[in-house]
């Protein structure tokens, strides 16, 4: 089957960041990502849980599948909202079978 | 003094702070007992919209008066004052950071709901009114300490600033939207409306008020766990100051307006309470460097159990003391 090279981009960010990220996201052209809640973790902030009382908003992980091309211009977006911000910003090789969706 | 003490003990010994006790100390002994998310998020919706309904109810069977207006301007001017006196407090008793001090200040000019919902269920218990309109002054002072912590940051030009649609976001906050709206449905429908509804806003009330106040101190242990040594000995010592010195201005600023007692003891408790659900969110946007550890801990587990074993009963003892019964 035909593969086409892509870009997956995890961004893991407090919630309360969610629609700023997602707005610079749509600003940027980029259109297409999947939001994911988060359970918990641990980081440079110590561990955390999302578990209980609502309004300890906790964590979500954007993920993004995008043309190699377009990276650059995701990146900076991103950068300009979680630059001072608790969160991950990974990138990695993919490969995706539709190239005209991505 | 023997009041304030039989008071606090028969406080200890309601269903409502046992639950409480039980969800920290399960915390603190690392059970695996946890309230799943939604319900913890439903419960919350049925508390604010039975809290702020009866709240309607009661203005809509009593009638409004100047004391409204004299109360909502009493609860925004403490919102916006307490965050100066807790910074001016902080940097007495922590070497906190500027910036750290700032965001633990605008969690104590702010309010926690919680707390309230708990005094107002206290109050019942002992067949004290209070003004149902309380419930609209809780909601105004969510906001104001936010600016007046912004403003302490950026007087000295440490960032600080208010991002576009901050402000909206913390204005309309789904609590203050279902407080401020179930507010407004109970003074429409008034007693009528409330005798419709009272079997689901009234009867449960207490029983799920109990198991999200275990869910509370479920919360609060795993938050003191996860969270040890990052508050030294000036910083608890803040956490039970800070209620206090709240509680005693609103008792000044209560009976200046002329408040019954109840309507006091509630302005003490929102002045004493602090945020952990509006003001975290908005500092995590508006002062991303301070350290969240450092002001949902004092918030939500040194402030909130002292408020709700102790604090509750030494302000009704207090302003049964000062304004009479």
């Amino acid at each position: 089957m035909q593969m086409h090279t892509a870009k997956r981009v995890e961004i893991v960010i407090e919630k309360p960041l969610e629609s700023r990220l997602t707005d610079a996201l749509n600003e940027a052209g980029v259109t297409g990502y999947t939001i994911v809640p988060v359970r918990g973790g641990s980081g440079r902030s110590g561990p955390w849980t999302r578990e209980g009382q609502v309004g300890r908003a906790g964590m979500v992980m954007i993920v993004c599948l995008i043309r190699p091309e377009r990276l650059d211009s995701l990146l900076d977006a991103a950068f300009a909202v979680v630059e001072r911000h608790i969160g991950v910003v990974s990138v990695t090789d993919a490969q995706v079978l539709r190239a005209e969706r991505f | 003094m023997t009041e304030i003490l039989s008071l606090a003990g028969s406080n200890l010994a309601s269903p409502i702070i046992l639950s409480f006790a039980l969800g920290l100390a399960a915390a603190l002994a690392r059970s695996d007992l946890s309230i799943p998310e939604a319900v913890a998020k439903g419960m919350s919706i049925y508390l604010l919209f039975a809290i702020g309904f009866k709240g309607g109810a009661s203005v809509a069977a009593h009638g409004i008066d100047s004391t409204l207006l004299k109360a909502l301007a009493a609860g925004i001017v403490l919102s916006f004052g307490l965050p100066f006196i807790a910074f001016a407090l902080l940097k007495t008793l922590t070497g906190m950071s500027r910036l750290d001090a700032a965001a633990v200040a605008a969690h104590y000019g702010s309010i926690s709901i919680v707390t309230f919902v708990a005094a107002t269920s206290i109050l019942e218990g002992r067949g004290i009114p209070s003004e149902g309109y309380m419930v609209a002054v809780a909601a105004a002072m969510e906001a104001p300490a936010i600016l007046s912590a912004l403003w302490l940051v950026a007087r000295n030009g440490k960032g600080g600033r208010m991002e576009p649609g901050l402000m909206r976001e913390i204005l309309l906050n789904g609590s203050i939207v279902l407080l401020v709206g179930s507010f407004v449905i109970g003074m429409v429908t008034g007693e009528r409306g409330l005798a419709e509804i009272a079997p689901f806003i009234v009867t449960p009330f207490k029983g799920v008020l109990c198991l999200f106040l275990l869910d509370m101190g479920l919360v609060a242990g795993r938050g003191l766990r996860q969270s040890k040594g990052v508050l030294g000995g000036g910083a608890v010592l803040f956490g039970v100051t800070m209620p206090m010195i709240g509680a005693v201005i609103g008792l000044g600023l209560g009976a200046l307006i002329g408040l019954s007692m109840g309507g006091v003891v509630l302005l003490m408790v929102l002045a004493a309470s602090a945020s952990y659900i509006a003001v975290p969110a908005a500092m995590r946007v508006a002062l991303p460097e301070a350290n969240p550890s450092i002001y949902l801990t004092l918030s939500l587990g040194v402030t909130f159990p002292f408020n709700l074993t102790l604090g509750i009963p030494l302000y009704v003892a207090l302003a049964t003391m000062m304004i009479g019964g």
